[in-house]
């Protein structure tokens, strides 16, 4: 009796330190921020108070919430699909010998592994209107210059295109340790049917693929709400919230206009969106995917 | 027949790597171009002569424009201290869950699995007000403290020490090993493959961070890598792109140096710890 009493307070205190630190910047922070967001501004003279769901009521009247919840939206259907069919594309020319495969597989990789706010550096050059790269070649080739950053109609579909380069080698990894898991008898079996490559593809080997391929998907959704740290160099989230997205107007809104108990309630929102991925994960995906 | 049937294979083969070479090329171009600009003077910056003059002027006038040293020392310091206090903390935690049935551990293990999906970025505004609360506002460890007790580093040591064989638990008890030796001589050693890709992953992660240490720190003394480029390059004040290319070499170039060195090991680390 004893030696089991003390078992569980080993077990506690084994996992104390780590309880302390994720209580105080996880879960504390995820209630006060349920909380926060109904109460007021507080001012000096008058002090934050109880408003229920008045922050909530001026956020749906918010068109800025709006615009930043479709760009979202837009953001992940532009830049998940494309990265995964490119990742897919990757990992099938990388997975036979082929000359020089480790550096086309370096190659591949590499932009996964600097940080955001480097690559927006670099793609911010590309963009610039008329002294940068795109311009420059544009109009050597007698085409006009553009302002891809500055125009509403293009901002969000330029940063796409930085974003599929920066995480289309990451989600090649996955499929490529998926591929290689493949029996190869499978190929041997659908050549000996007469099975031509795209039909091994399509019915054999993408179907085997599913369950990196939704692992993959909800990593890039949450990525997608997660990374803003590229507006922060190239747009700020202009022009007019063309390019701004969730997170980053949360952060505008806390650091910028201190209004953070609005702020609060924008990040409600936010943690409402990752715990139904969680759920989603958890009661659909995970049961759907395993091959058995 | 079968002569023309091998052509064609061969003839797709050779299209196939041209694909995945020139694939490769336009992919590394971005980084390519960020080395020339780097490399050359501002006005070969779009001109691309094979022929001008190479210089590090550019780094040079970076340099002096930001303290950029200071900058990768606060990101090393940094780096270090979170992955040090992840893998205390982490092992620790992951040894209660992997073999411990204390009372609540489920729910416990359900709570600290909420951190996998609400990262620290996520709740920037509670997370700022517990810092200055503490006075920990533009401190190193102040970044790092919201990262230390890490869900993702407790759950992967977690299925480390679950598949080690509890007899070599039971035997090192037997040679009079306490919680913590045990710990240390027996499970600490075989989940090294582990405690690798992690550590790998923690680094990069940390390395690359920017949200959340721009919003801490505003001081040289504090600011990071990322924060140090993110002021550099104001994209209104007249810029030169060599010197803003340089400064973008400057802080990628630790961790690209270990990527190119350690290629393997980085994308075995990224593999292993996503397939988890």
């Amino acid at each position: 009796m004893k030696t089991r009493l003390s078992r569980h307070v080993q077990g506690w205190l084994l996992l104390m330190p780590a309880a302390i630190l994720l209580i105080a910047f996880t879960h504390y922070p995820t209630v006060a921020t349920v909380i926060d967001s109904m109460f007021s501004k507080g001012t000096a003279i008058r002090p934050s108070r109880f408003v229920g769901a008045l922050n909530y009521e001026r956020m749906l009247d918010d068109p800025i919430f709006w615009k930043v919840l479709a760009n979202n939206a837009w953001f992940a259907l532009g830049t998940i699909p494309t990265s995964i069919a490119l990742a897919i594309v990757m990992a099938l020319l990388v997975n036979r010998s082929i000359p020089g495969r480790a550096m086309v597989r370096m190659a591949y990789f590499t932009p996964t592994i600097l940080p955001m706010i480097a690559v927006a550096n670099i793609w911010l050059f590309f963009y610039t209107p008329d002294i940068g790269l795109i311009d420059q070649i544009a109009t050597s080739l007698g085409f006009s210059g553009h302002n891809w950053l500055g125009d509403p109609a293009t901002v969000l579909p330029a940063i796409m295109v930085m974003t599929i380069w920066k995480e289309a080698g990451f989600f090649m990894i996955f499929y490529l340790a998926a591929m290689q898991n493949i029996p190869p008898e499978l190929k041997e079996a659908s050549q000996l049917e007469g099975a031509g490559r795209w039909y091994y593809f399509r019915r054999v080997m993408f179907p085997l693929l599913m369950p990196t391929t939704l692992f993959v998907l909800i990593n890039a959704v949450l990525n997608s709400f997660k990374l803003v740290d590229h507006l922060f160099v190239l747009t700020k989230g202009g022009p007019d919230n063309a390019s701004n997205l969730l997170l980053y107007y949360i952060f505008e809104t806390a650091f910028s206009y201190f209004e953070t108990h609005f702020a609060a309630a924008l990040t409600v929102v936010l943690l409402v969106l990752l715990g139904i991925m969680a759920l989603l994960q958890f009661f659909i995906l995970d049961k759907r995917v395993h091959y058995r | 027949m079968n002569e023309s049937r091998t052509f064609s294979q061969v003839f797709t083969a050779s299209l196939e790597t041209g694909a995945a070479w020139l694939l490769a090329l336009l992919w590394v171009s971005p980084l390519v171009y960020a080395f020339w600009a780097a490399f050359h003077p501002g006005e070969y910056a779009v001109n691309f002569d094979l022929l001008a003059p190479l210089t590090l002027a550019n780094f040079r006038e970076a340099l002096s424009q930001a303290p950029f040293p200071r900058y990768a020392l606060n990101t090393f310091i940094l780096v270090t201290t979170i992955l040090t206090a992840q893998l205390v903390l982490c092992t620790l935690a992951a040894y209660a869950f992997a073999r411990y049935r204390f009372r609540g551990h489920q729910v416990a293990f359900a709570l600290v699995l909420v951190q996998l999906m609400i990262t620290p970025e996520i709740l920037i505004v509670e997370n700022y007000v517990t810092l200055a609360r503490f006075h920990l506002v533009d401190t190193i460890l102040g970044i790092g403290l919201p990262y230390m007790a890490s869900a993702f580093g407790i759950f992967l040591l977690r299925q480390a020490f679950k598949s080690t064989p509890k007899e070599l638990e039971e035997a090192a008890r037997l040679e009079g090993c306490g919680t913590l030796g045990v710990l240390w001589r027996v499970y600490v050693p075989l989940a090294r493959p582990t405690y690798l890709a992690y550590g790998l992953v923690s680094i990069s992660h940390h390395w690359n961070n920017f949200l959340w240490p721009l919003i801490v720190t505003n001081s040289v003394e504090t600011r990071p890598l990322t924060v140090g480029l993110g002021i550099f390059g104001a994209p209104e004040s007249g810029v030169n792109w060599s010197i803003i290319s340089a400064a973008t070499l400057i802080s990628v170039a630790p961790l690209l140096i270990a990527f190119l060195l350690f290629q393997r090991q980085f994308v075995q680390s990224f593999m292993y710890a996503g397939i988890k």
